[in-house]
């Protein structure tokens, strides 16, 4: 079956920068794909080629079976686009916006329901621009689905979320996909990327440096093991010998006990840091401290 | 990390059976999304009560001011002040609501990423325009009916009673809202961003006021003056607004005795297309920062 996202050799430079240099993609109908990344490794460039608001240099890009560098009115209606920032602070009312914004689709969601779903029937009758943070995103995300989009971009939509409405906004994600929806999503968030995706990528220098389940990116599923106590820690690839071994040595409760493995955010920051450039190189900030691996 | 409790507790799509079929049928037609822009714009137009106000209140004031200032007729041809001044002021009001309010409004669509939100959607990208044209147009109807209440009402201004001079009014608004409008589509690509829009759209209309015969007869202005108003829309829009309300009578006031409405027609229409050209070779979805 034909892919709803396929990337070969995508490039695109700004004067000096590189910021896309040969990325391929693949992302399959119906499973939620997270990109992650430092800021200016390339996501976002690439993720805006995808919606069709940038054009590419050089590369096959096929997004829903179309080439997003000439997007007809169809392949928009499609499409859902939730952007990084949108401060448009209108005078329209939710309810109006909601239902301005379905006379542009053939068979849109009823706003009304809508507003349901996204926990704003409370805020119906506020202007846009009266809403909280919280309450705005949920509006754009409300936008980005009343047309029925097959496919559905977010672009770090829970930035400055508290960890509630971050966890509200999961549920509204995962009910999204459960309706088959794909879905794109680029985050700072590594637990994000692990609640939602079925899959990851990691994009670093504007390439892929590695994808696939969360649960087992990097090889993180058969990764050594880190047993630590109050009295020492060792890394292994047995650990349940090692706690069996502790537990004889302290004749029962070992104290202060942990096992753990890499979590996706040491993955993460390791290959981020494989790909860094040699000193002196400045391609990119990472957005995240780059510490050294374990 | 665990997943969230219970994803079906807001599942978008357990009340929506009709979540399958998908956009599939056809879209709906480029005109209904034009007039669903131009009932947007022209709401959101009127929302903002401070503006809608001031816009208002700005020829009124104006009128109020200079027939106080220069009561009495000019120059002996039995054409009052308020003739003269209504005619400037509703050229002014075209501009200032199509090329200046119009421009900055824009501006301010593209920096906060109003723009680049709509053209994200299966919108024709004309709509737009023709929603904001089309709100301009029923914001400056409205001024000319309030200005032109004042005017009979407390200056005596006489009304034109010949369909062929209403006919005449309604080419010379309907274009100078159009040129008007698409220049201030096309000006609004020159601040660097919204905040800075206001000041650079600013001042080309204030100066093209006062050279353009809204505030001084262009009689009163050295020849190299007139010359450069002539080449801009507005001279031409308040010598079409003067044919109307001040007749035939007024026409002695004009540079040449005429009010070359045949000259009128053809500017305002050059600007028109030229205009026209200019958005749809220089118009940015994106502010500048945005790439």
């Amino acid at each position: 079956m034909e892919h709803a996202i396929r990337v070969r050799g995508l490039t695109k430079r700004y004067g000096e920068v590189q910021a896309v240099a040969g990325l391929d993609l693949d992302v399959e109908h119906g499973e939620v794909f997270a990109v992650l990344g430092p800021n200016g490794a390339g996501k976002s460039t690439t993720v805006e080629i995808l919606e069709g608001y940038r054009q590419r240099d050089a590369g096959e890009v096929t997004v829903l079976g179309r080439d997003p560098a000439r997007p007809t009115r169809e392949w928009r209606s499609r499409i859902g686009i939730v952007l990084q920032s949108a401060d448009d602070r209108a005078e329209l009312t939710v309810r109006e916006t909601l239902r301005h914004f379905a006379t542009y689709y053939a068979n849109p969601r009823d706003p009304d329901e809508l507003m349901e779903q996204v926990g704003l029937t409370d805020s119906a009758g506020k202007r846009i621009r009266q809403l909280s943070g919280g309450q705005r995103r949920r509006v754009d995300v409300a936008l980005g689905v009343i047309g029925r989009p097959e496919l559905l971009f977010l672009d770090e939509p829970t930035t400055g979320f508290d960890p509630e409405a971050r966890r509200r906004f999961w549920e509204l994600i995962e009910g999204l996909a459960h309706d088959g929806t794909t879905i794109v999503l680029t985050t700072h968030y590594l637990e994000e990327a692990e609640t939602l995706a079925d899959r990851v990528a990691v994009v670093a220098r504007g390439r892929v440096v590695a994808q696939g389940d969360p649960a087992t990116l990097g090889g993180r599923a058969t990764a050594r093991a880190r047993v630590a106590w109050s009295d020492g820690e060792i890394e292994t690839d047995t650990p349940t010998e090692v706690v069996l071994e502790l537990s004889r040595r302290y004749d029962g409760e070992i104290p202060g006990l942990t096992v753990t493995r890499p979590t996706l955010e040491d993955v993460y920051l390791r290959l981020i840091e494989a790909e860094e450039p040699p000193a002196g190189g400045t391609l990119e900030t990472p957005a995240v401290p780059v510490e050294s691996a374990p | 990390m665990t997943t969230a409790s219970d994803p079906a507790a807001s599942d978008p799509a357990a009340s929506d059976p009709a979540a399958v079929p998908r956009a599939a049928a056809s879209l709906p037609s480029p005109l209904r999304i034009a007039l669903a822009r131009a009932a947007v714009e022209t709401k959101v137009l009127f929302r903002e009560r401070d503006a809608v106000v001031f816009t208002f209140a700005l020829p009124i004031v104006f009128l109020v001011l200079f027939a106080a200032i220069f009561s009495g007729s000019a120059e002996g041809t039995g054409v009052t002040v308020a003739q003269l001044y209504t005619a400037g002021l509703i050229g002014s009001g075209v501009m200032g609501t199509g090329f200046q309010n119009l421009g900055i409004g824009i501006a301010g669509d593209r920096d906060d990423g109003t723009l680049k939100r709509l053209v994200g959607l299966p919108m024709p990208r004309a709509a737009y325009f023709i929603g904001k044209i089309a709100s301009v147009l029923v914001m400056t109807v409205l001024q000319v009916a309030v200005l032109l209440a004042i005017a009979v009402l407390f200056y005596d201004l006489e009304l034109p009673s010949q369909v062929s001079t209403w006919l005449t009014f309604v080419w010379v608004f309907v274009l100078g809202v159009s040129a008007a409008s698409v220049l201030g589509i096309a000006v609004s690509g020159l601040p660097r961003s919204g905040k800075s829009a206001t000041a650079v759209i600013s001042l080309p209309f204030v100066v093209l006021q006062f050279v353009s015969g809204v505030f001084i007869p262009i009689t009163e202005l050295p020849d190299w003056l007139v010359n450069a108003a002539s080449v801009f829309p507005l001279k031409w829009m308040c010598q079409g607004f003067r044919s109307v309300f001040l007749g035939d009578a007024g026409a002695a006031l004009e540079l040449t005795g005429s009010y070359e409405l045949g000259k009128v027609a053809l500017v305002l229409g050059a600007w028109l297309v030229g205009g026209l050209v200019l958005c749809v070779t220089t118009f940015r979805w994106k502010g500048r920062h945005d790439g």
